[in-house]
């Protein structure tokens, strides 16, 4: 069975490549500070960079569109917190929820 | 650590596989021939280093020279350009 994966696409037909500096919104910052403290700069290191790889990789192809970079890396980085057992899914969910919460009440 | 098997200048083809699992070894270039341009050191295999392993022991990784026409078939360059990849040692093979 041969099957590229849907992130490698080194040859395929491309739109324009986009040649402008932007910036980061402040979330975006704090996603790529996260990993560099995840990959043990300074203090235990929780991932290496090829996991941040192999769950971005794992996105579905419908979903790794729809994603920005940092999303792909949010996203990721979830993931690998889950698989090392550093946070439980259940964790995770009450804490989406909290912060939903907070956002309708903040709003509201 | 694992010693390197080729020197700059060997052919070698890179290995026709499509495993499961994170590749650093990009699919456009599978199958394909190319030249050693150097060695640039030994790493350990991110492959392994993706699944939560060790990596080691550690595989050479070189810089490998192909040449664009022979990479893309419909390509319109010049008949040297090349184009150069890195690529561990455990997906090559003598050519």
């Amino acid at each position: 069975m041969i099957e590229r994966g849907h992130h490698d696409m080194g040859g395929l037909p491309a739109g324009k490549v986009e040649r402008s500096e932007h910036d980061y919104v402040e979330w975006e910052r704090r996603v790529d500070a996260l990993m560099v403290l995840l990959s043990g700069i300074r203090g235990q290191k929780r991932m290496t960079v090829d996991e941040l790889r192999k769950n971005v990789e794992a996105i579905g192809p419908d979903a790794y569109e729809q994603m920005s970079y940092y999303e792909r890396w949010v996203t990721s980085i979830t993931q690998t917190m889950i698989q090392r057992g550093v946070i439980t899914t259940e964790e995770l969910g009450r804490k989406m929820q909290e912060v939903q919460n907070r956002e309708r009440d903040g709003a509201a | 650590m694992v010693q390197p098997s080729f020197k700059p200048g060997d052919r070698v083809a890179v290995r026709k596989a499509w495993p499961l699992g994170h590749i650093r070894t990009p699919h456009y270039i599978r199958g394909q021939v190319g030249s050693i341009e150097r060695l640039c050191g030994s790493f350990p295999v991110p492959e392994e280093l993706a699944q939560q392993r060790s990596g080691l022991p550690a595989q050479p990784l070189y810089r490998v020279r192909f040449l664009q026409r022979e990479v893309w078939p419909d390509y319109r360059g010049g008949a040297d350009d090349a184009l150069e990849v890195e690529i561990f040692q455990h997906w090559l093979e003598p050519a």
